[in-house]
């Protein structure tokens, strides 16, 4: 157990999950097909790129490594901010639905209008918006209860995966890339990606470090947090919206990919504990960590076939989540 | 601060909670709400905190309608005590009792952490829990536990603070315990206090003024000329003996309930 007055030094376990998410975008960065070793990667990123290896590493290997810690901080994040506003331990996007709406939309625009790619994220973003809403509604019932939430979000997933399949059945000609896209991978990602995902990144992670002292006073519950001045309505609108952007941008760019959302929050709670202003930072360095290695072991383990990365998350985080259902609910 | 309530109604699906009441909280003084299981005590304290926004008729602080009033300037004057806190696991004394500074505190500014920090220390020794500051609040006792939600409230130094039935779920002792710190807290700091109590025995002793709702309508007065075993009778349907100690103080000891009560 964890002792009463326990000497946590939350800057310290930062400085250590910063290096640990280091060391995962060098692991991710120097396996694959061709090995780079590591006192190669950064005269390959800072010197001349003529080499093999430095176009490896510029082209594919880095841009890749970056979408994903981009991907895991945006979708540990949307989980930890979605944990706490709906008072919920299994909030995640992915399970309760919101990336779905997210892939509804997000595969619509893919499909039916290809030539507006750039509108995959933001069409995005309003489907996981309303997908959220959509559950939050169908779980009030005086009040919102844990179990409410995920069945909602249960139902919402299979009825928005009903019009994903329907889309994809009816496109079968365009269907592969819409299929890897719902499995979430991160084959053949680079630097337009990137650059479509970045902004949210910063965006959502300025407004998280911003808002971890309201997400504080919300976890002491909804009375409590009137009661002290927070407009507890307004803050889970907002934080709502901004989990729903995150996922969002997230999906357009990978795909469903599940369980980020839902382990690393918790594992950094367990090891940070539930002050936000700690525990976001922390679960966003873990999320880089997390994606990268889950990544580079889908790329390697049955090479030359290369997995989609939302396969390894998955065999990691189904047993995760059933260990969550046991303990908490 | 001064708290008036005027021709306050409350409907709660459908029902009628409280109905044109304008109980008055005089000043400086310790308040007791009692009346029956769900004759809307709660309700009417929840009004008084602006917990809640649906209802009719108005609730002035100073002449200042509590709803146009700022959120956090409000929280910074009046402190509510609610029966139920979630609190975290890992927290500690200390750190729950500065949460109560939070209204001072900006979206971007801190606030000014030494005044927190003395506000911090200063509810900590009113509630004497110097010892367990560092200990995490879950594993308190029910009463220790109790004591941190005051000095929570404590730290936000309010000039009113409404306690919701605090000393249920707790022992004998504990209860005597934080009766007396919320009889401390009125006449060692002249704060307004007015608590919604489940024990008649303690609003006959901690208190200056009772207020008792029954049927959605209140009535008020000091506590030796409203409860007495006519009120008691009428109000909660049971036969009482009354005896008055050594101190002067009644004491009631219930002894049948009264069958077929009107309502």
């Amino acid at each position: 157990m964890i002792p009463d007055k326990f000497s946590k030094n939350p800057i310290l376990i930062l400085t250590v999950f910063a290096i640990v998410a280091f060391f995962g975008m060098c692991f991710s960065v120097m396996k694959g097909s061709v090995e780079i070793p590591f006192n190669e990667i950064f005269s390959a990123i800072f010197g001349s790129s003529e080499s093999i290896h430095g176009q490896i590493l510029n082209n594919i290997r880095l841009p890749r490594t970056i979408v994903a810690a981009l991907v895991g901080i945006n979708l540990s994040l949307s989980g930890t901010i979605l944990q706490a506003v709906m008072k919920n331990p299994l909030a995640d996007p992915h399970i309760i639905g919101i990336s779905s709406g997210a892939g509804l939309a997000g595969i619509s625009v893919m499909l039916l209008f290809p030539e507006s790619a750039w509108a995959i994220t933001p069409v995005a973003f309003l489907g996981a918006m309303a997908a959220a809403l959509l559950i939050y509604i169908l779980a009030w019932k005086n009040g919102i209860r844990p179990i409410r939430i995920i069945l909602a979000g249960v139902a919402v997933s299979a009825f928005l995966g009903a019009g994903i399949s329907s889309l994809m059945i009816l496109n079968s000609d365009k269907v592969h890339g819409a299929l890897m896209w719902m499995v979430g991978g991160l084959s053949a990602r680079s630097w337009p990606h990137v650059e479509i995902i970045l902004p949210y990144t910063i965006i959502g992670m300025i407004l998280a470090f911003i808002g971890a002292k309201y997400l504080n006073v919300l976890m002491l519950g909804d009375e409590t947090a009137k009661s002290l001045g927070l407009n507890v309505e307004a803050v889970r609108l907002i934080f709502t919206a901004l989990a729903a952007l995150l996922a969002a941008s997230a999906v357009s760019v990978v795909g469903l990919l599940g369980f980020v959302g839902l382990i690393v929050p918790h594992a950094t709670r367990l090891i940070i504990g539930t002050d936000h202003r700690y525990l976001l930072p922390g679960a966003a360095l873990a999320g880089i960590a997390t994606v990268t290695v889950s990544d580079t072991f889908a790329r390697i383990a049955f090479s030359p076939v290369e997995l989609p990365v939302g396969i390894v998350m998955a065999a990691a985080g189904a047993p995760f989540f059933l260990f969550l259902l046991r303990k908490e609910l | 601060m001064k708290i008036e309530v005027k021709n306050l109604s409350v409907n709660i699906a459908g029902k009628k909670i409280l109905s044109n009441v304008n109980p008055v909280f005089p000043e400086g003084k310790s308040i007791a709400i009692i009346g029956p299981n769900g004759a809307g005590k709660s309700t009417l304290l929840s009004v008084l905190a602006n917990l809640r926004s649906e209802y009719e008729g108005e609730v002035l602080a100073d002449g200042e309608n509590i709803r146009k009033i700022n959120r956090k300037k409000l929280a910074r004057r009046l402190a509510i005590l609610p029966q139920t806190m979630q609190i975290p696991p890992d927290i500690t004394v200390e750190r729950l009792i500065d949460y109560g500074r939070f209204p001072y505190r900006g979206l971007f500014s801190a606030g000014d952490p030494k005044k927190d920090r003395e506000a911090v220390e200063r509810a900590i020794k009113i509630v004497n829990l110097e010892k367990f500051k560092d200990r995490r609040v879950n594993s308190l006792s029910g009463g220790e536990r109790q004591r941190a939600r005051i000095a929570m409230a404590l730290a936000r130094e309010p000039e009113v603070m409404l306690f919701d039935e605090p000393t249920t779920y707790l022992d004998i002792a504990f209860q005597i315990e934080v009766m007396q710190i919320i009889r401390m807290i009125n006449e060692k700091f002249g704060m307004t206090v007015i608590t919604v109590l489940h024990d008649i025995n303690h609003a006959v002793q901690y208190s200056d003024e009772v207020i008792v709702v029954k049927d959605a309508k209140t009535f008020q007065g000091a506590p030796k000329d409203t409860i007495n075993s006519e009120m008691l009778e009428k109000i909660f349907g049971v036969r009482a003996e009354i005896f008055t100690n050594e101190k002067g103080v009644s004491i009631l000891s219930p002894v049948s309930t009264i069958k077929n009560q009107s309502s």
